[in-house]
């Protein structure tokens, strides 16, 4: 099924888009992340222009977690007030994020820079998860962890003005979620990642937020963040493909339904590390590939 | 030798039919392509484009035989940026870079014969006989070293991606008159004015040269995608933004039904 990219100036089998879609959509579901950490480097490998494809992944990962927050939303699993603040947090930081992204493009070193930012990231993230689930798994049931203490950061709780945060069970300066949501921004603008894999665990261990409303304030707030990426994007670098989101689409919002079932169906623990190693292989490949002789040694900008 | 010797007995020949007649003509050379207009719509994976046409020698009926033919297909110039990637501390990074102000977005040659043996290297380059003889005046100064290493690079690049062709021997010449060349063009092509030129080459000089265009634009949709996203790009985010949600929304009810 050969399918024509207007933005993208090229024609590509939609089958494999679809089903590329289909495979990160089965991961938001699964994990709650958006997936976008895979999406556009896979797009790149396939031969799609980077910036086609970061601003393009942006849009798919919005459609990705509409299903998302809207189920959580009914469980009352979204903090509002707090997502408000990391999206605002957000839209300081993919203003700031397309500043940076001009600034190393004018350096030449956007690609670079990018993939860096991927390994490290990756692998933190990806390392950090998979101890922690690994220990989850190796421990004995009679040593059940006692309520977990939850406990903000001391640095969060130096800062002024304090709010409070009801369905997060937090009394915290907005300034923390603001910065975190700052962050996640510039990332998102960098990347054209929904920033999910940072934003969870940052909510959790730094913030402190109370665990059932993580997931669903997380996917609110990159619902909103990756919107504006897509805006921002359009008004920008107009890199938004309307038919190669539109294909990622179709597969990942069939895939973010199923992934949901299955999520359901098997031990949190073994998620997380499954995750992990997802997590970690993508980096060790993006690693890999900054150490050998790139297939691509010149590469060619319009002026 | 052969060939000087074999040209002169048929000039001796021709002069002798019609003496009047071949008295300071030169050949004519009528140049087509299959089509004129390439339109890039939903289901275009590239084309094919024929470029035919005839050599017509006024002193006889036909071309007295000896004749070679070079087919260029170019497509719009852009002014480029390449990098060059270099290994700094272990990885690989953006080193040094150049500009060039008039790259072809699209070159494909095909030829009778080798060029090499058509035509020595000044006529080459004047005419830009071939991917090794594009002028693509780089900006700044740059040392030959340099260039070359720059031109090769992007030389190879667009080859691979098959914006790039040299097809010498991708020309077939039918009874001395009729010649035809067949030049793929990918789906990653730009769109814009292509201009097809043909010319005919004796004794390493061009006697003869034609040229027609071919026009490669969008249409339907995709005209409309490509146009609207730049003159409505706000609008268009908000309709990229508006079918994300609504489609994630849309799977979420039909997944409810399952």
């Amino acid at each position: 099924m050969d399918v024509y990219l207007p933005i993208a100036n090229l024609a590509v089998n939609g089958l494999v888009i679809v089903l590329l879609g289909g495979a990160t959509g089965i991961l938001s579901g699964i994990f709650g992340v958006g997936g976008g950490f895979l999406t556009t480097p896979l797009l790149i490998f396939y031969g799609i222009p980077p910036t086609v494809a970061a601003a393009s992944a942006a849009t798919q990962v919005t459609g990705a977690s509409v299903s998302g927050v809207i189920a959580q939303g009914k469980r009352n699993g979204v903090d509002y007030q707090m997502g408000g603040v990391t999206v605002a947090g957000g839209l300081l930081g993919a203003i700031l994020g397309a500043l940076i992204f001009n600034l190393l493009e004018a350096l030449g070193q956007i690609d670079v820079f990018i993939n860096i930012l991927y390994v490290v990231l990756l692998g933190v993230i990806g390392g950090m998860m998979g101890l922690e689930s690994i220990q989850a798994l190796y421990r004995k049931p009679q040593e059940k962890r006692r309520a977990a203490k939850r406990r903000h950061h001391p640095m969060v709780a130096s800062l002024p003005m304090r709010w409070r945060f009801y369905r997060s069970g937090l009394y915290i300066s907005p300034l923390a979620p603001l910065l975190l949501g700052m962050v996640v921004g510039i990332l998102t603008m960098l990347m054209g990642v929904g920033g999910g894999f940072i934003m969870v665990p940052a909510m959790l261990y730094i913030l402190g937020m109370s665990a059932n409303v993580v997931v669903g304030t997380s996917l609110f707030n990159i619902l909103f963040v990756t919107m504006m990426t897509t805006m921002v994007h359009a008004l920008t670098t107009q890199a938004v493909d309307i038919v190669l989101a539109g294909l990622l689409l179709i597969g990942s919002v069939s895939g973010a339904q199923i992934g949901t079932r299955i999520a359901t169906t098997v031990k949190p623990e073994y998620l997380r590390l499954m995750l992990s190693a997802i997590v970690l292989a993508v980096a060790l490949v993006m690693l890999w590939r900054l150490g050998v002789v790139p297939e691509e040694v010149y590469t060619v900008a319009p002026l | 030798m052969m060939r000087v010797l074999c040209l002169a007995v048929a000039a001796m020949i021709a002069a002798l039919a019609q003496p009047v007649q071949a008295q300071g003509r030169d050949a004519i050379l009528v140049g087509e392509v299959s089509q004129h207009e390439v339109l890039v719509r939903q289901g275009f994976t590239g084309t094919q484009l024929l470029l035919y046409g005839a050599i017509i020698d006024p002193a006889s009926r036909r071309s007295d035989g000896d004749y070679d033919i070079v087919v260029i297909l170019r497509g719009p110039t852009e002014a480029i940026q390449i990098r060059e990637k270099q290994r700094f501390a272990g990885i690989w990074i953006n080193a040094e870079n150049t500009s060039f102000r008039s790259v072809p977005s699209f070159y494909a040659l095909a030829s009778s014969a080798p060029v090499r043996s058509m035509v020595d290297q000044r006529t080459a380059a004047i005419y830009e006989f071939g991917l090794d003889y594009l002028q693509l005046s780089p900006t700044g100064s740059i040392d030959q070293e340099q260039y070359d290493r720059f031109t090769l690079g992007l030389v190879d690049l667009r080859q691979r991606m098959g914006l790039f062709q040299q097809n010498e021997g991708g020309v077939s010449i039918t009874e001395d008159v009729l010649y035809q060349a067949r030049i793929d063009l990918p789906s990653n092509v730009v769109v814009g004015r292509y201009v097809a030129e043909t010319f005919a080459i004796r004794d390493g000089r061009v006697i003869a040269s034609a040229s027609s265009e071919v026009q490669v634009r969008k249409e339907g949709f995709d005209r409309v995608v490509a146009e609207q996203s730049q003159r409505n790009a706000f609008a268009y985010g908000l309709l990229a933004v508006a079918l994300s949600v609504f489609m994630g929304w849309a799977a979420g009810r039909l997944f409810a039904l399952v």
